[in-house]
């Protein structure tokens, strides 16, 4: 079975390309961003000829290149052939169908309409270097397995008849439960496929040289200024140096965090295999 | 060997030997004025004016030839680096360290803002000026001039200075500002065709040319001192999807430049003529043809052919040695790697030393082989003459995207010593006998998940590192992040370029600044940034010697440290810092200058 669904996902793709090789946005959200222009699909012009050529390629080539021109035991995959890419009209490709290749590719006699009609097919696949997600299920663990993994790491915080009573109900997508156990709030993308379980904020203490105790949700933190959110609604900002004034941070993802060195890729699955069967 | 070209009837510099300096050529224009002026015949009765007329048109027939005589001297590079900023690096050797001194550990604290610039993309003339006048616009390319990066204006590159004159750049726009209050002296915009618009590294110089790459895959001459085109070349195939990012090197009378490709082409570097843009030469970095070195690592040509390698990011030169060193990147198909065979991929995720003349490898060190996860190995490496085992050797250090260190011979590629800077990276399972990480397939990706460390962006990324020669340490920004590898496609196919997986990132759980000992591999010092995990990208570095550390935080501050110890000694908040601080003399005064997403910042001493 060819993979039909993923020019549909090239599609979305080319539109809101978002991961990129050189600077994908750092994890915990996008920043800047570096205004990508996608490089342009050749139109369709005559679809009748990508019908006539389908037809041919179907018969004469996709026994070697696949039908989806991506390439098979013996043909290579044509979507990224420099020649294939280069080739506008069938100038390139034309010359290769008539006269063969060594390397296994035979010659063939077709006339100048038929290697226009097969260069129409062949450039009429979207070309992306990007795929979209995807939609293979990922519950492949074993429940009975993530619950003892589950008594043993995660009760100590967290119940499965208290705080996540219902977990599961409240995903429709196990990638996004999965994401979410793992770390709330990660997944980026995912935002969307169940209800954002927010996390509860980082907060400090900072204790001034008078003694005086200031304690709040965390705002705004680098190495020089701490901005604080108190209790009463009121915001305070120190500027810090060093250890002075003395800043105790709480986070409450700590326990989540300090786990992901621990975690066999088997416990993640297992555990998420347990966790949609709360429902 | 290099002969010299002419330019406007004057000898370019010629091809000194590498240590001794130019300066013998910038009395240039005075050798050239003398004899002119004495071949004027005395002035007397109503000649006098016909003589004044014809003077004067010899004198502006011969001023811009003298004009042309100045600009980037080449061999300027090769002394240390200190009043300007002539190439990516600030010099060839990559260790972004400046003899200068001005500003040190005693008065940086007194550091203050000399003057900001604010640039605007695009065919806009003007841009915030004052009180300056309109600087020229000047428009090329070869698009229908309504396509626009949708992003933000974002330097992401090294900004040149040369003669008081800074160039920047981002992509499809080229600025010229004055050095000493950032005011507009032109602006190149470059109407665009497409392709992907990632981000710039700035231009290359030559006398009075500039060079630099487009997205869509030109080189772009342009005269410095106007902006005005001189020409303008495609250097990569669009059709094939390359695109291009690369500062341009230039060494002598070679344009060196890297592609761009996320979609399963050949990488490779091509040397240019800077007077007529002809090819000189193309290095690949993967087996183009039966026979070539290196094949046996592929399942087959046609596997090699598309392998991927793009050396995206500048590298070094090592003029003793006339190698232009240099990072090449991810093996192609990115992830779904079946399609390459079981071998090491080469010369994918490696450090490659090349001849400048001819293009001809000299050795290589591969510092991933196999990638799976589009870990490359273009950072620009780093050349250091230092004590190794209690004798003086010539060095080359690089930290790389999947969280490994290596230092290596610059002579024979020799590895050294490999360390480990990220904490948490855990796609390895050891070492092997040459030192290079050995990936654990179960980490490659999972239908149900792989938790891998690092995230795509790596252990570390283009922004550039440095190494200080008085602490004799060598610096990284660094992260340590964790994200969720699905593997999407399963035909056994795999997937082209970056496709057949969904990334999905868990977290950033550290952003250090990291100093690593090159003779051991080891972390000196590392300042961790305190935040909420939010961290931008960890920027790129400058060292000084004054000793003294500048980059950006991952929270919007500029920060000096002191490089033995990672002391914080001065900082002030501009908005996150997007390239690699910088430092240049101006009219007796030293500035440090860095960007921060579309606005320039030069800090000074009053």
């Amino acid at each position: 079975m060819r993979i039909r669904n993923v020019f549909i996902s090239i599609l979305a793709c080319v539109l809101a390309i978002a991961a990129a090789a050189q600077n994908p946005p750092a994890p915990g959200g996008a920043r800047g961003g570096g205004g990508f222009i996608a490089y342009p699909q050749r139109p369709v012009t005559d679809p009748a000829a990508v019908a006539r050529g389908k037809v041919l390629f179907d018969v004469n080539c996709s026994f070697c290149h696949g039908a989806d021109a991506r390439g098979g035991d013996d043909g290579p995959n044509l979507l990224r052939s420099e020649l294939v890419l280069d080739d506008q009209k069938g100038e390139s490709i034309g010359p290769v169908l008539l006269n063969g290749r060594d390397r296994g590719m035979p010659k063939f006699t077709f006339t100048p309409d038929q290697i226009s009609d097969i260069a129409s097919y062949i450039h009429s696949f979207p070309v992306s270097s990007r795929t979209g997600p995807g939609s293979i299920n990922i519950v492949v663990g074993n429940a009975k397995a993530g619950e003892a993994f589950f008594n043993a790491r995660c009760a100590p915080c967290h119940s499965v008849t208290g705080d996540l009573k219902g977990l599961a109900s409240k995903y429709t997508d196990p990638k996004a439960l999965q994401q979410t156990w793992i770390l709330p709030g990660s997944g980026g993308r995912l935002g969307g496929a169940g209800p954002a379980r927010t996390a509860p904020p980082m907060t400090a203490t900072v204790t001034l040289p008078s003694g005086e105790k200031v304690e709040g949700k965390i705002d705004r933190m680098d190495d020089f200024v701490i901005s604080l959110t108190l209790a009463d609604g009121t915001h305070r900002s120190f500027q810090t140096e060093g250890n002075t004034p003395a800043v105790e941070i709480r986070d409450p993802l700590a326990g989540h965090k300090s786990l992901l060195r621990t975690y066999a890729d088997a416990d993640i699955h297992n555990v998420t295999a347990y966790l949609v069967t709360l429902k | 060997m290099y002969s010299p070209p002419r330019r406007g009837g004057v000898d370019a510099p010629s091809a000194a030997k590498a240590q001794t300096g130019w300066s013998a050529r910038e009395n240039i224009s005075a050798e050239l004025t003398t004899p002119a002026l004495r071949a004027s015949p005395p002035l007397r009765g109503g000649e006098c004016a016909t003589l004044l007329v014809i003077l004067w048109l010899l004198w502006l027939l011969i001023t811009p030839t003298l004009v042309a005589a100045q600009g980037l001297d080449p061999g300027s590079l090769l002394k240390p680096l200190s009043d300007s900023w002539p190439t990516y690096s600030g010099d060839y050797s990559g260790r972004r360290y400046s003899s200068l001194t001005h500003i040190n550990q005693s008065n940086v604290k007194n550091l203050t803002l000399a003057w900001t610039h604010r640039l605007t993309n695009g065919p806009t003339p003007g841009g915030p000026q004052g009180a300056s006048g309109t600087p020229s616009l000047i428009i090329g390319g070869e698009g229908p001039g309504d396509i626009v990066a949708a992003g933000a204006t974002q330097v992401k590159g090294a900004i040149l200075q040369v003669d008081g004159v800074l160039y920047v750049t981002t992509p499809d726009n080229t600025w010229a500002l004055d050095a000493r209050d950032g005011h507009e002296l032109w602006h190149y915009f470059w109407k665009t065709r497409g392709g992907t618009h990632i981000g710039n590294r700035g231009v290359g110089i030559w006398g009075n040319y500039l060079f630099f790459v487009t997205p869509d895959d030109y080189l772009v001459s342009l005269d410095a001192r106007s902006g005005k085109e001189r020409w303008h070349k495609e250097i990569l195939s669009f059709n094939q999807q390359y695109f291009a990012t690369m500062a341009p090197i230039v060494i002598r009378n070679h344009v060196l430049v890297g592609s761009s490709n996320d979609l399963d082409e050949p990488g490779f570097i091509q040397s240019f003529d800077p007077e007529t843009g002809e090819l000189q030469w193309k290095f690949y970095a993967v087996p183009m043809n039966p026979g070539d070195p290196g094949l046996e690592t592929w399942k087959d040509l046609d596997a090699a052919r598309h392998g991927g390698g793009q050396p995206w990011v500048p590298g070094s030169y090592d003029p003793e040695t006339n190698l232009y060193i240099f990072g090449s990147g991810n093996p192609s198909p990115a992830y779904t790697s079946q399609t390459r065979g079981e071998g090491d991929n080469l010369f994918t995720c490696a450090v490659v030393a090349i001849n400048v003349d001819t293009g001809k490898m000299a050795w290589y060190y591969q510092t991933s082989p196999h990638d799976t996860h589009d870990w490359d190995s273009a950072q620009t490496p780093v050349l250091v003459d230092g004590e190794f085992n209690g004798r003086p050797r010539k060095l080359v250090l690089t930290a790389s995207r999947n969280g490994y260190y290596f230092t290596l011979d610059r002579l024979t590629g020799e590895h050294l010593v490999t360390g480990k800077f990220s904490d948490s990276a855990n796609w390895a399972s050891d070492l092997n006998a040459k030192g290079q990480p050995v990936r654990n397939p179960d980490k490659d990706f999972h239908i149900a998940g792989a938790l891998v460390s690092p995230a795509n962006q790596g252990a570390t990324n283009w922004p550039p590192p440095a190494f200080s020669p008085e602490a004799g340490l060598f610096y990284v920004p660094s992260t340590d992040t964790y994200a969720m590898y699905y593997l999407t496609e399963i035909d056994p196919r795999g997937a082209m370029g970056l496709g057949g997986k969904e990334e999905l990132n868990v977290a950033t759980v550290g952003s250090y600044l990291t100093a690593i000992d090159y003779k051991t591999g080891k972390i000196a010092w590392r300042h961790k940034y305190r935040t909420l995990g939010n961290d931008a990208r960890a920027p790129g570095l400058l060292t000084t010697a004054g000793r003294l550390l500048f980059t950006g935080d991952v929270s919007g501050n500029l920060v000096a440290f002191d490089p033995a110890n990672g002391k914080i000694l001065w900082h002030s908040y501009v908005g996150q810092v997007t390239n690699a601080p910088e430092t240049y003399m101006i009219d007796g005064r030293q500035c440090i200058l860095t960007a921060a997403g579309d606005t320039l910042y030069a800090f000074t001493l009053y």
